[in-house]
């Protein structure tokens, strides 16, 4: 009897270990590992899912969501994070709709969606750096902010953009990339660039590590909480230009969704928010995964009402599952 | 009997928060390539003088001698840039980066121009490789993240990096205070191997063993003032004792 009860705990805890060495693995590859699921799973339930055509479908539909979530990823890297990156996507696309009704042109509109973005961009990193307003007050006030103004300035009304550059971007594409996506990863090769190879990349994953630390290293936290806010606001405004593509009109809609999205994405990425922890191809292996799962529920004919509960069931599990990734 | 090789000195430091006068008037001096013990009581004045040393604080009158030349420090990046490195006692490491990284965090080399400078990983991991070995037997390797480092390996990163930069002077605040017996031992090591390549060390600590086994010099700092000075082959842990409660006059 004594023996039996003697032995069992070791069997159970090398069962345990065992498990969790399982977890930590399934954990650090959440984001590809659910990737390579769902395109099994939805493949497949629907031969359409796999074909070219849908294929090159997704990708241009993810496009917007990969420049999103890269740009969130850098204020996640610094502990922060920017809530208010849709609504400065919609407010740049605003700005590029009236520039371009006003007869700028294709180039100069661009400019001014992205300065338009830049702007709130600078007015989260002010409060947040140097006013030291906590983040997540802070950029929930300029999501207002920005949400409102686009509302003020468009009037409310769509304004339709027939340009022939936003048509070439939009139907232009190597291959079965689409000129979109192709954008979205070279600003994703840029990005990794940055953060893993400059000495500014290196000074945002100190900051977001231990600010104390790095500061006593002679880094100015403030520069590079402000620089990060500042990039992840004029990555919102490239990402209009992609929605106004989309769109073919400069909508001042609240674009809820690529906020949580985008969040969701480097969630699933396996970038704790918490900070410290830099990541770039998993955030963007993040957004290729919500793209695919939204597309796959649409081919299986599941009402879009289900759409918003399978993210949240998704995000959700990857959350829990980042708690097991190896320290 | 000549008079010592000073690498620096301090005179008349006082330093005062509100109405707190944490420095009266200390002095103290550092002897060229000797390990210069600083000990008292907590709220003698030990920290706020090596915050004064280090351009943490600046002193309200007093003058800091370097090398010969008065010296006043605005901040801890001009007190690095004269030479003086300082270890706190939270060792200012990253634990999320590796090693090399913070071996050379806020001082990275560099390789190309303009707006196209990278990192140039392959210089500074050898560079970070080869000063950590210098001084430690048992150093990690410099691509392991901080975070899987054991205590003494921890300080031993930040005491190489603190000497990795041709630093005439290293201060270090209770170096081994959080550490165990045999990592305390492998530290020590690490700061005797320090002194010897001719780094002057001002090391704070608590332990008169430690003082006793390692510095050359000590100070003995009371109610803000720095009361006496012993040879550490000339006295005892007893007589320091005596000193710092004051049941000793210097």
């Amino acid at each position: 009897m004594t023996k039996i009860e003697a032995e069992r705990p070791t069997t159970t805890t090398s069962s345990i270990l065992g498990q969790a060495r399982q977890i930590s693995f399934w954990a650090e590859n959440a984001a590809p590992i659910g990737l390579i699921a769902l395109v099994i799973v939805f493949s497949i339930l629907s031969p359409s899912f796999l074909t070219l055509g849908n294929i090159r479908a997704m990708l241009v539909a993810a496009a917007i969501l990969i420049v999103l979530a890269v740009a969130q990823a850098f204020v996640i890297t610094t502990g922060g994070i920017d809530l208010s990156i849709s609504a400065t996507m919609t407010l740049g696309a605003v700005g590029f709709g009236l520039a371009w009704q006003a007869g700028y042109g294709f180039i100069l509109s661009a400019i001014i969606a992205i300065l338009t973005a830049g702007v709130i961009g600078l007015a989260n990193g002010l409060l947040i750096a140097k006013g030291k307003v906590t983040d997540f007050i802070a950029t929930l006030g300029t999501l207002s902010v920005a949400t409102g103004l686009a509302l003020i300035i468009s009037n409310g009304k769509p304004i339709p953009v027939s340009s022939s550059e936003l048509l070439v971007l939009t139907s232009g594409s190597i291959g079965i990339f689409g000129y979109p996506i192709i954008l979205a990863a070279i600003i994703g090769v840029v990005a990794w660039f940055v953060m893993f190879r400059t000495r500014f990349g290196l000074h945002v994953q100190a900051v977001g590590g231990s600010e104390e630390s790095a500061v006593a290293n002679g880094i100015s936290a403030t520069r590079v909480r402000m620089a990060v806010y500042l990039i992840a606001a004029v990555l919102a405004g490239v990402a209009a230009l992609l929605l106004v593509a989309r769109v073919g009109a400069a909508e001042p809609a609240i674009n809820t969704q690529f906020l949580l999205n985008s969040i969701a994405a480097v969630v699933l990425g396996g970038v704790s928010l918490t900070g410290g922890k830099a990541k770039i191809v998993g955030p963007i292996i993040g957004a290729l995964l919500l793209t695919a799962l939204t597309n796959g529920l649409t081919l299986l004919g599941v009402s879009q009402f289900y759409q918003p509960l399978a993210v949240g069931l998704v995000v959700v599990l990857a959350a829990l599952l980042t708690r097991f990734q190896k320290k | 009997m000549t008079t010592p090789d000073f690498v620096l000195t301090a005179d008349n430091i006082t330093k005062s928060f509100g109405g707190v006068h944490a420095l009266k008037g200390a002095s103290i001096g550092m002897r060229r390539g000797e390990i210069t013990a600083l000990i008292g009581d907590n709220g003698a004045g030990k920290s706020t003088l090596v915050r004064c040393l280090s351009g943490i604080h600046r002193p309200d009158s007093g003058t800091i001698t370097l090398d010969g030349e008065d010296v006043t420090f605005e901040t801890p990046n001009l007190a690095r840039q004269h030479g003086i490195e300082t270890v706190h006692q939270n060792l200012a490491l990253v634990e999320e980066l590796a090693v090399w990284q913070n071996f050379f965090l806020g001082r990275e080399l560099t390789k190309g121009a303009g707006p196209f400078k990278t990192l140039d990983r392959k210089q500074m991991k050898s560079t970070s490789h080869e000063l950590l070995n210098n001084l430690a037997v048992n150093a990690p390797s410099v691509t392991s993240k901080v975070r899987r480092l054991s205590g003494g390996q921890r300080q031993a990163v930040a005491i190489a990096r603190a000497a990795g930069w041709g630093s005439k002077i290293v201060i270090m605040d209770e170096p081994t205070a959080a550490l165990g017996v045999q990592e305390t031992a492998r530290v020590e090591n690490v700061i005797n191997t320090l002194r010897d390549s001719g780094v002057a060390v001002l090391l704070i600590s608590h332990n008169f063993d430690q003082v006793m086994r390692l510095s050359n010099h000590i100070w003995v700092m009371r109610a803000g003032l720095a009361v006496a000075e012993r040879r550490s082959s000339e006295t005892s842990g007893d007589e320091l004792v005596a000193l710092i409660t004051g049941a000793k006059a210097a």
